[in-house]
């Protein structure tokens, strides 16, 4: 059965205590879609990112992923996403290689898969000479887009990142959204968190989330006109200028 | 199962890589078996005595002679009780013999004055048995001296460590401490380490289950383990010619149990460190009171009632009883059953609890 809404959240809440770090957000995000996921620092947004990937249970709210329920079908839901972090997380003494294989190896692809994604990836990212290398001697930009392919190794419904383009350059992070673009025309979807309000733009849909609270969701064009902005940077700042948490 | 291989593949690639691991998994093992039963002993020799013979007779040179003739003395005669209490106190006495005037000629006559010995009591091994020692050398002397029948005196002998050696007793409880180390901190070690890189959010966001990501932990530290209980065994048979009186087999397999008990141990404790400082020293209490309190180096049956019976939860315990029995004894494994079978179910239980308290989702 193909599903349209690969991720659908109600009132989805988490609190620490008497802290709420994310409110009752919903949202619905379609197959292809990428959806940026913006917010100040503190805004809740790694945490309700962190629930969808199921490792943080929500405290109150429903949500699905892939159609599964986060809650209760939560190894389900894991068959079906890429998850890339903030931290670089792939294994640093391994190579290009092996850490490929490893986590095709863990999604179930077959030997010889394993070996054609490896050469295949080699020539998309133009790692030919570096597939033997440690990644830990890898330039970021290079770290980055290898995270997100390996996050997308098993060609998963939707793929997690958050904040993948910290720290890098501008022409670095223009490649980078080119991967993304590609594996959202190949009907993935990418839920994606992002300082960076040029990034805003690429996406095809954006909410900003305040305190918690989802404040504005919709395309960048409409966001713009509907604040009446001349970007999105200017959008994101009357929005996040009243927030109370820093 | 094949998830399990790949993740294994992981952890030995990973191993090898590492610049400290694969060194200390092999240096601690010769280290602790070539070094430590030298310098720990607790064999009384060279207990320093000194003689004050007042009596100067036949006798008393007969009993510092035969003193003098045994490795476990060093006899130094002293002219008055108060210069030999000086050496007492300055460290180089540890007995002082003191034999009284007319000691020959009164025991002649049958009315015999005891002689005096006394023994610094602040290095209590020494100054007790060293005092036993001195007891039965004199009385020795003093039979031999008055040409009693030798098959009238005990004697004392000791079945399955013959010549007493504190290092005979010690290696295998030096075999258990390496593993109790090896295999409890190292995988406690590896999976805090992945936290702390934050590797773990990419394995706990993929279809990995719980028990085959634990026992990807666990099974490497038990290959780790054999390997080096098996390095340890032969340093053992090499250097002290100390060689298992039992089976191998039977050793091998209370070591794959015990192992696989240890590492589900550091496991767990893992699971609820969220850093290394903090699991190392959650570790440390724990493997504080497994040397000291599973009668390693201490026997079970003098520690209190109630320590007694908390001996029978700690793991160690019942290999303890198996190396010993098996390394000194010959003592066949149905004679262990007991023992196994407990180490089997401490090794299911743990790692099920491991496994367990293991969280994917927080």
């Amino acid at each position: 059965m193909e599903i349209d809404e690969v991720i659908t959240a109600e009132n989805l809440t988490k609190r620490f205590g008497n802290f709420t770090a994310v409110d009752a957000i919903s949202f619905h995000v379609k197959r292809g879609e990428i959806f940026g996921f913006l917010g100040a620092n503190g805004a809740g947004k790694s945490t309700a990112m962190r629930m969808l990937c199921g490792l943080s249970l929500p405290t109150s709210g429903k949500a699905a992923v892939a159609g599964y329920d986060i809650a209760t079908e939560s190894e389900k839901v894991k068959r079906h996403i890429g998850y890339m972090s903030q931290r670089f997380s792939l294994y640093d003494e391994l190579t290009v290689r092996q850490n490929i294989s490893l986590f095709a190896g863990i999604y179930g692809l077959g030997r010889k898969e394993i070996s054609e994604r490896c050469d295949a990836l080699a020539r998309e990212l133009d790692f030919s000479a570096q597939m033997d290398v440690p990644v830990s001697v890898l330039p970021l930009g290079q770290q980055q887009k290898l995270a997100f392919s390996v996050a997308t190794i098993h060609r998963p419904e939707v793929v997690f990142l958050d904040e993948p383009t910290g720290g890098v350059d501008p022409i670095t992070r223009r490649r980078f959204w080119e991967l993304i673009y590609r594996t959202a025309e190949s009907g993935t979807a990418v839920f994606v968190t992002t300082h960076y309000m040029d990034e805003a733009e690429y996406c095809r849909r954006v909410s900003i989330m305040v305190d918690g609270k989802i404040k504005a969701m919709g395309t960048p064009s409409e966001l713009k006109k509907k604040f009446d902005a001349a970007d999105m940077d200017e959008v994101f700042r009357r929005l996040a200028r009243n927030a109370q948490r820093q | 199962m094949r998830t399990l291989l790949i993740l294994l593949r992981k952890e030995f690639i990973l191993f090898r890589k590492n610049k400290f691991l694969p060194k200390i998994a092999f240096i601690f093992p010769c280290m602790v078996i070539l070094v430590i039963p030298l310098v720990a002993t607790m064999d009384v020799r060279h207990v320093g005595v000194a003689v004050v013979d007042f009596d100067q007779s036949t006798l008393s040179r007969d009993i510092v002679a035969d003193m003098n003739a045994s490795p476990f003395f060093s006899v130094s005669p002293f002219s008055s009780y108060e210069s030999a209490l000086t050496a007492v106190e300055n460290g180089s006495v540890d007995v002082i013999l003191e034999l009284p005037r007319d000691f020959q000629a009164n025991l002649e006559s049958g009315n015999a004055r005891p002689p005096h010995i006394s023994a610094n009591g602040v290095n209590g091994t020494k100054g007790s048995l060293g005092s036993g020692y001195v007891i039965e050398s004199v009385a020795g002397s003093i039979s031999g001296f008055l040409g009693m029948d030798v098959a009238d005196k005990t004697t004392v002998t000791y079945f399955y460590n013959p010549t007493l050696e504190y290092r005979n007793y010690m290696i295998p409880a030096l075999m258990i401490m390496l593993l109790i180390m090896i295999c409890g901190f190292l995988p406690a070690l590896n999976l805090v380490g992945e936290k702390e890189s934050g590797t773990i959010e990419q394995m706990n966001v993929s279809p990995v289950s719980t028990p085959v990501f634990v026992l990807s932990k666990v099974v490497p530290y038990w290959i780790i383990g054999l390997v080096d209980i098996s390095l340890a065994m032969l340093i053992a048979l090499l250097v002290y010619g100390l060689a298992p009186a039992g089976s191998l087999f039977a050793i091998y397999l209370a070591a794959m149990l015990f192992v696989l008990v240890m590492s589900g141990i550091g496991i767990i404790i893992a699971n609820f460190s969220d850093k290394m400082s903090q699991s190392m020293f959650l570790m440390l209490f724990v493997v504080l009171i497994c040397v000291l309190m599973s009668g390693l180096l201490t026997p079970i049956n003098s520690m209190p009632e109630w320590a007694r019976y908390v001996t029978y939860a700690l793991p160690p315990r019942y290999f303890i009883d198996i190396m010993r029995s098996v390394y000194l004894k010959a003592t066949p494994m149905s004679a262990l059953a007991l023992q196994y079978l407990v180490l089997l179910g401490f090794a299911v239980v743990i790692n099920a609890l491991a496994a367990l308290t293991y969280r994917k989702q927080k």
